[in-house]
């Protein structure tokens, strides 16, 4: 009897036994980062925000990162003067899906999407690994292939900070052959920030939903000192 | 002790006396207040278990609360908007981010239903534990069966409004076993969707379930399982019948009013569980993507399936006993059996009350038989639910299917297993240190 419990409690992790072989890399950043949101925002705005929508979001949040309505304006608003509006693109989603293959999705939760059941942290780590691990390849359309997202309808539009890495096909790993205008290091920590943004944006209230937590907790732990008190009081002539 | 056995109240001559007074000659007040609260004498014996009925009474209420407030905000429409995205979906980004306070209430509303289903199967355990569904409370038993269906009934519609990926084609998958069914089951299932395909009509129908029918069903059972619970009196962990042993009054020796006892016990519970509550929703609202299910957060896309459904964990269980069917019998297909057996395994528990042969109640009293029986059911159940969240895998098949034909038998072999075990002599008195 014994050993059949033990077979069914290890069963489940045997029957678990399939998982995916691209190696993630840990994104090593943080949303309380208040700079690196920032510099993460502004990449975001550059670089993402002409094929992919965030239209969940307004521009106006972007104002908890520390930033004024003024900064916003000048520096991350290009398609829309009023701060109330959604972070939107002009271009259809039907166009694109004849340029690209597949409309490129709306990047406002894609942090949150790309988590695993188990590790909700999954989705920062993927996507920071993946936007570092495009390469050249000649038989795509665009000239672009990644690791860890194969045969993907994105060009690498961050080629030019990162430089243009190949495939070498003896050691299955990535060499970059043309420098960009970012050594490695450099790139690792913008794509780290542009990551760090992208979780941000995911749930903006974040910090502050945690934050709340600790007074919410702490009124609930002086509440259950007086609740027991009160059932201790009235339970003393209970026997 | 029932209702309306208790004499009208006769003011003191002060205003609020009048009131009252004039209040309860016409309406049963002070019956109510006593016969069910300050009046209702239960065991003084009840311990950790004790706790989860009133509780999921609280996520009722919760429950209730925040879903009104979200149906203020929220949008059955399944029509993409200007950006290309379900309105319904974009509605639900639109109160995490713009109204206020919003995500507050949504988070409450997620981890309130996972919160519901932890509390109604610790309530269902404690069943198990004491042989709460024993003559004479079969019918607070079988009302409570029925609470679960209709519970399970809500969640499932409620799972589709986000209207993510997760939603879409959990509702897909569960609507086609419908379809299982001979001769009817084409049409049932287009009956239930209200188009081929989920789709706006199906999204308009499950709103109007999951806030309107659903829950005056629900409503109406928690009435009436506390109604028929307050007629027989709490059992309690010793399984012995207080009512047994009265004093010169006619009051139970070994029962307390439950006003104020266990109000003020109770609230030390409440308080306990909103710590518990609180931590999951301001520090881990996905419940780790079991709560939250990570694709949910695409929107629903009819023309791309996810590699993996998983349904949401309280369903698992049920869900990996549909999947260990795979013989076809009786020249019916293995999914039809699947859902026969999904269906059954959750109204089996209504059938305990006659299955439950033991001259004894409590576990406290039982012996090893049932001690160990219940320890490798539980373990089943578990196993069971984690399977179901995994992707089908032929290791799984199989435990799953051990495990389901113990699940199964637990129940079946109940009436012949249950006499046969060690007892132990149950005392006259509750035991009270």
């Amino acid at each position: 009897m014994k050993k059949f419990l033990i077979a069914l409690l290890f069963a489940p992790i045997l029957a678990l036994a399939n998982t995916s072989t691209a190696h993630i890399d840990k994104w090593p950043g943080s949303v309380s980062d208040k700079a690196a949101l920032q510099n993460g925002a502004k990449l975001f705005v550059n670089y993402c925000l002409n094929c992919h929508g965030a239209s969940y979001m307004r521009y106006k949040n972007l104002l908890d990162l520390g930033l004024t309505e003024q900064q916003v304006k000048e520096n991350l608003m290009f398609t829309s003067d009023k701060i109330g509006e959604l972070m939107r693109i002009a271009a259809r989603s039907d166009e694109q899906k004849q340029w690209f293959g597949a409309a490129p999705p709306d990047l406002t939760i894609v942090a949150r999407a790309r988590g695993e059941a188990g590790n909700a942290g999954a989705g920062a780590d993927w996507l920071y690994t993946y936007l570092r691990s495009f390469y050249r390849d000649a038989n795509r359309p665009t000239g672009w292939n990644n690791t860890v997202f194969e045969n993907v309808g994105m060009p690498h539009i961050l080629y030019g900070l990162q430089g243009q890495q190949v495939m070498n096909h003896e050691t299955h790993k990535l060499e970059l052959a043309v420098p960009g205008s970012m050594a490695p290091a450099e790139f690792d920590k913008s794509v780290s920030d542009l990551v760090g943004f992208m979780v941000w944006m995911g749930e903006p209230q974040q910090e502050y939903r945690r934050t709340l937590g600790w007074f919410v907790l702490a009124f609930l732990a002086v509440l259950f000192v007086v609740a027991y008190a009160l059932k201790k009081e009235y339970w003393k002539d209970i026997h | 002790m029932a209702a309306g056995n208790f004499e009208k109240y006769k003011s003191d001559g002060s205003l609020a006396g009048n009131a009252l007074e004039w209040v309860d000659a016409r309406f049963p007040a002070t019956s109510m207040w006593k016969g069910h609260l300050s009046e209702y004498y239960a065991p003084k014996n009840f311990n950790f278990w004790y706790f989860f009925g009133s509780l999921a009474l609280l996520v009722l209420v919760i429950q209730i609360v925040t879903g009104i407030f979200l149906v203020m905000h929220y949008k059955p429409d399944a029509a993409l908007n200007a950006n290309g995205v379900p309105i319904a979906f974009a509605s639900v980004e639109y109160i995490m981010r713009d109204v206020s306070g919003g995500w507050l209430i949504r988070y409450m509303h997620s981890t309130g239903a996972s919160a519901f289903f932890i509390v109604v199967y610790m309530h269902m355990f404690r069943g198990l534990l004491y042989g709460s569904y024993r003559k004479p409370r079969e019918l607070t038993w079988l009302f409570g069966v029925g609470i679960f269906l209709c519970l399970m009934g809500e969640a499932f519609f409620g799972y589709l409004l986000p209207w993510g990926q997760m939603s879409y084609w959990g509702a897909q998958v569960i609507v086609n076993l419908f379809s299982a069914i001979p001769v009817i089951g084409g049409d049932l299932s287009l009956i239930i969707r209200g188009d081929f395909v989920v789709g706006d009509a199906t999204l308009n129908r499950f709103f109007s379930f999951h806030v309107i029918a659903f829950p005056l069903v629900l409503i109406g059972l928690v009435a009436a399982h506390v109604l028929a619970l307050h007629e027989t009196g709490s059992n309690n962990p010793d399984g012995v019948e207080i009512k047994a042993n009265k004093d010169e009054n006619g009051i139970p020796r070994d029962g307390i009013p439950f006003h104020p006892y266990y109000t003020v016990k109770d609230i030390v519970g409440v308080v306990v569980f909103l710590m518990v509550f609180s931590a999951v929703m301001f520090w881990a609202p996905e419940g780790g993507g079991y709560f939250l299910e990570t694709p949910n957060f695409y929107p629903a896309d009819p023309l791309k399936t996810p590699p993996h459904i998983a349904p949401v964990w309280y369903f698992t269980p049920f869900y990996s006993i549909l999947r260990a069917v795979t013989y076809p019998l009786f020249g019916l297909d293995a999914k039809f059996w699947g859902v026969v057996a999904m269906g059954a395994s959750v109204v089996i528990f209504a059938f305990l009350p006659w299955l439950d042969r033991s001259p004894v109640k409590s576990i406290r009293y039982r012996g090893p038989i049932y001690k160990t029986l219940l320890t490798i059911f539980v373990i089943c159940f578990f196993v069971l639910g984690y399977l179901g969240t995994l992707s089908p895998s032929p290791m799984g098949e199989l435990v799953s299917q051990v495990c389901s034909v113990f699940y199964f038998g637990f129940f079946l072999a109940m009436p012949w297993w249950s006499r046969m075990d060690k007892f132990k002599p149950v005392p006259d008195r509750v035991t009270f240190k």
